[in-house]
């Protein structure tokens, strides 16, 4: 999601915001881009990122969204690096919306785009820095001594003399001291907690003791909890409704109806979900009342005719393509995903008068004060939001639907309320990783080099429907990712993108469209070496363009040569995963490359598929450079994840649309990994690097994809272009 | 009518129609959050729960069937169960949520199996679905937890 900062001037901002029961309280911020979010933000004193109170209490406040990728820990790193205090003695707490916390990679006070250590990075140990500056400062005008003989330690300062005096007691005289305008920052040479293998999360004790509060367990004096029964159809509407019999259960309090939906509301959840179930509706279908899959995929493939917005383009393609020895055309088409995370979607809202508390777990709490305003007729200032743990992010919580179901239902029942779906509504009400088509052609050369390249791809606009500002000329910079910055040198090539409306709601989900078209065009790359005659591994080296990559529309490594990267990350995963060695019948392995949110990953697939083409991915070798590793066994933990992620995807995920609604309903319908299926060797290895550091939350779930279906093609000589790739997709290629 | 039933080592009476399930009475009724809801189908294990040792999945456990019996929840592993501390051990946990299940699992898998295979807590454990991807974690926390006395 870092497009939208593109030529922005970096210049850093430091604001005291007051002090904070007599301490210090520091924020700092860099100016923000074109905003994601159109609402403008109020500035809510005191929020900062670090307050040290006068009992020499250190907070420092989370102003990324917790949901697993450990911004809990690796961002107080940050911070603590250079504020030089035992981590351990921290207190963490999540921030509220405020301007200060706005994410200048996204524009907004968001979190996703794996960009919450990227833009914490200068930002955080600057904050770090120029707190302790100002502790020091305090010290030295106290004792009437220059800074420069003072030290900052462990939570205190030391001077000449044996003087010293701890943060707390220096807190308050150092909310008065002039905020540094040059604030150097340590060398990675001497990092002590950035870069610490043995670190520990931060949040690991209540999730293993069961004190962490996701926002499921909220609960507030006097609330009650309604359980929703939602149009089956996407964008259906409720026409009428009976709520005689779910009144008569024991407990119901009271049924509304709300903008989407009819809510019972109970003194249990329990209570409410029997209520629910007893509702007798009549739905208005609405637009998509017969929209079924067999539709979507024809609307789909009609769309795909057309020509599209051109993204990427240079040479004269159609020359190219008459002068090639051999052209290699294929058409990949993938489905629908939902997120489902395991923690079903939910919401704690107490709406009165003149205040509405909102608890959630959000990815986009700067979104909900005005969203709840808007459906509430209170103002976005007297909106206050409370960001809960998160269980599991993956995009659908960037959407603050649930939040403002909550709201309305309480408004309408004048209680706090806690709206708890089901995994039925959950899966059902989804926002979707978009289906598409993707449609590849390449002229090769006689010695198997690429000499045009033709990519066409059609598919939903997510931005279109949330931020339709990016969108500009058809192109939908998340759209576009993972191919836009297409690595190979190839003299001819025209990459178009079609935005095709399925009716379907779509959604960013994890890795976004590199999940698309990163995964079309490695699978694609592996058909094109195979043409070639060529070893997949040295035939992406052997075209890797070593210049500048090119990233119109999405990344940050705009004009950053990453092909020297890609080189390094194939040849090592060639090393590790003992690449040439012969595999026995039924068995094979497959290469897949990517860049995305700057960081490269190699990933080798191995795999085993069986005579009804059932597949078992046995181990995945992946080389990754993400820059900089700030909390080193997280970021193993985010490579452990995304794979895992991406497996679930490409080998069982698959939403399909009848009679309107989405037809998986719980995940006996919709599979995801179990431990059984996760690959029994996962080989990991990261390069080292002092480069700034990568994103790590999901690239990998993209690049596991292509990799596992190169393999499946090296196991059994079936090339599947639909998937997943389950045993029908696969025997039917 | 009133239920009573142990949990966590203390007597507990609650007065909800039988049919209610036991994750919901242990969640509103006697706020005990750790245990969580996934499914409400027994499809993804984050209920789990014991009853009188043997994990079983609270959402699909009515509470009248639990009368006079012994439920142990998350909050009653104790916080330094083998389990907890192989788990912290390990840094097991990303979002978390789906963890006190997989916790009450791999408790009820080492009670009946002190030296478990890759092969037992793969059978034991895919009940418990993780959408993080903690599962290489897991089931190493469960090899470290079994070496614990």
């Amino acid at each position: 999601m870092e497009n939208i900062i593109k030529n922005e001037t970096r210049r850093d901002f430091l604001k005291v915001s007051g002090t904070v029961a007599g301490g210090l309280a520091l924020g700092f911020y860099l100016p923000t881009g074109p905003r994601i979010a159109q609402a403008a933000v109020q500035t809510n004193s005191p929020n900062a990122w670090i307050k040290i109170g006068t009992d020499n209490s250190v907070t420092i406040m989370c102003a990324r969204s917790e949901m697993g990728q450990d911004v809990y820990t690796s961002m107080t790193m940050l911070v603590v690096e250079e504020l030089e205090v035992d981590i351990n003695k921290v207190k963490v707490e999540f921030a509220p919306p405020a301007e200060v916390y706005i994410n200048a990679l996204l524009g907004g006070q968001l979190t996703g785009g794996s960009t919450a250590v990227r833009d914490a990075w200068e930002k955080l140990r600057k904050a770090g820095a120029s707190a302790r500056m100002m502790l020091v400062a305090a010290a030295a005008s106290e004792w009437g001594v220059d800074a420069s003989q003072l030290k900052a330690a462990n939570g205190m300062v030391t001077g000449p003399g044996g003087k010293q005096a701890t943060y707390g007691k220096l807190a308050a005289k150092a909310a008065t001291m002039e905020v540094p305008k040059d604030v150097p920052l340590k060398p990675s040479s001497q990092f002590k907690v950035v870069g610490n293998v043995r670190q520990k999360r931060l949040d690991t004790a209540a999730k293993v003791n069961g004190t962490a509060q996701f926002g499921i367990d909220t609960r507030v004096p006097g609330m009650l909890y309604a359980a929703v029964a939602m149009a089956p159809m996407i964008g259906g509407k409720v026409a009428s409704y009976d709520d005689s019999r779910a009144k008569s259960v024991p407990g119901v309090k009271a049924v509304v109806q709300y903008s989407r939906g009819v809510a019972v509301v109970a003194d249990s959840y329990w209570q409410a979900k029997k209520g629910k179930d007893l509702l007798l509706i009549q739905w208005d279908a609405g637009p998509n009342a017969d929209n079924d899959q067999k539709k979507i995929w024809e609307g789909i493939r009609n769309a795909s005719q057309q020509p599209g917005a051109v993204f990427r383009e240079h040479g004269d393609v159609a020359a190219g393509m008459g002068q090639a020895a051999k052209t290699v055309e294929a058409t990949y088409q993938l489905p629908f995903l939902s997120h489902s995370p395991m923690e079903p979607q939910n919401t704690t809202a107490d709406v009165r008068a003149d205040k509405a508390v909102i608890i959630t777990p959000t990815q986009f709490q700067q979104l909900i004060p005005h969203v709840v305003a808007g459906a509430t007729g209170l103002k976005p200032e007297q909106v206050e939001v409370h960001t809960t743990f998160l269980g599991g992010g993956f995009g659908r919580r960037v959407e603050v639907d649930y939040a403002i179901d909550a709201a309305e239902i309480s408004k309408a029942v004048g209680a706090p309320v806690k709206m708890v779906w089901s995994r039925e509504d959950d899966m059902t009400h989804d926002s979707y990783r978009p289906a598409g088509l993707y449609k590849l052609t390449a002229g090769l050369d006689s010695g198997g080099k690429p000499v045009a390249m033709r990519f066409h791809s059609t598919s939903p606009s997510i931005s279109a429907r949330l931020f339709p500002s990016v969108v500009k000329d058809g192109i939908d910079p998340f759209a576009v990712e993972g191919i836009d910055n297409y690595p190979y040198e190839t003299p001819n090539l025209k990459f178009t993108y079609q935005m095709h409306d399925t009716g379907v709601t779509p959604g960013y989900w994890r890795a976004v469209s590199h999940n698309l078209n990163a995964v079309a065009l490695e699978c694609f790359i592996d058909e094109m070496a195979q043409a070639a005659g060529k070893d997949p591994i040295q035939y992406r080296i052997d075209m890797l363009d070593m210049g500048s990559t090119k990233h119109q529309w999405s990344g940050l490594s705009a004009g950053v040569p990453v092909g020297t990267r890609m080189k390094r990350v194939l040849e090592e995963v060639r090393a590790k995963s003992g690449w040439s060695k012969k595999m026995p019948e039924g068995k094979g392995m497959g290469v897949a490359v990517m860049e995305g949110y700057n960081t490269v990953i190699a990933m080798v697939a191995e795999v085993t598929v069986s005579s009804s083409y059932d597949v078992s991915v046995d181990k995945i070798t992946a080389v990754i450079d993400a820059g900089t590793l700030v909390h080193p066994d997280q970021a193993l933990a985010q490579m452990q994840s995304t794979i895992n992620f991406g497996q679930s995807a490409c080998m069982w995920g698959e939403i399909t649309i009848k009679n309107g609604g989405v037809e998986q309903t719980n995940f006996d319908m919709y599979r995801v990994a179990r431990m059984n299926e996760n690959p029994k060797v996962l080989d990991i290895h990261f390069i080292k690097s002092d480069s700034v550091p990568g994103g790590l939350g999901e690239p990998g779930t993209a690049v596991v994809q292509p990799a596992i279906g190169n393999a499946i093609f090296a196991a059994c000589g079936k090339r599947c272009r639909t998937l997943p790739f389950t045993p029908e997709n696969i025997g039917g290629a | 009518m009133k239920i009573s039933f142990n949990v966590n080592g203390k007597q507990s009476s609650v007065d909800v129609p039988p049919d209610t399930p036991l994750l919901w009475v242990l969640r509103d009724t006697l706020g005990l959050t750790g245990t969580k809801f996934g499914c409400g189908k027994a499809l993804c294990g984050a209920c789990t729960v014991h009853l009188n040792g043997m994990a079983v999945r609270s959402c699909q456990t009515p509470v009248g069937s639990v009368s006079g019996q012994k439920v142990t929840t998350i909050e009653g592993l104790g916080g330094n169960h083998k389990v907890q501390k192989a788990w912290i051990a390990l840094d097991v946990p990303q979002c978390g949520y789906c963890q006190p299940g997989q916790m009450m699992s791999a408790a009820a898998l080492l009670a009946a199996n002190k030296k478990p295979t890759d092969d037992d807590i793969d059978a034991f454990m895919s009940g418990n679905i993780c959408r993080c991807g903690t599962y290489p974690r897991i089931r190493a926390a469960i090899k470290e937890a079994a070496k614990m006395a």
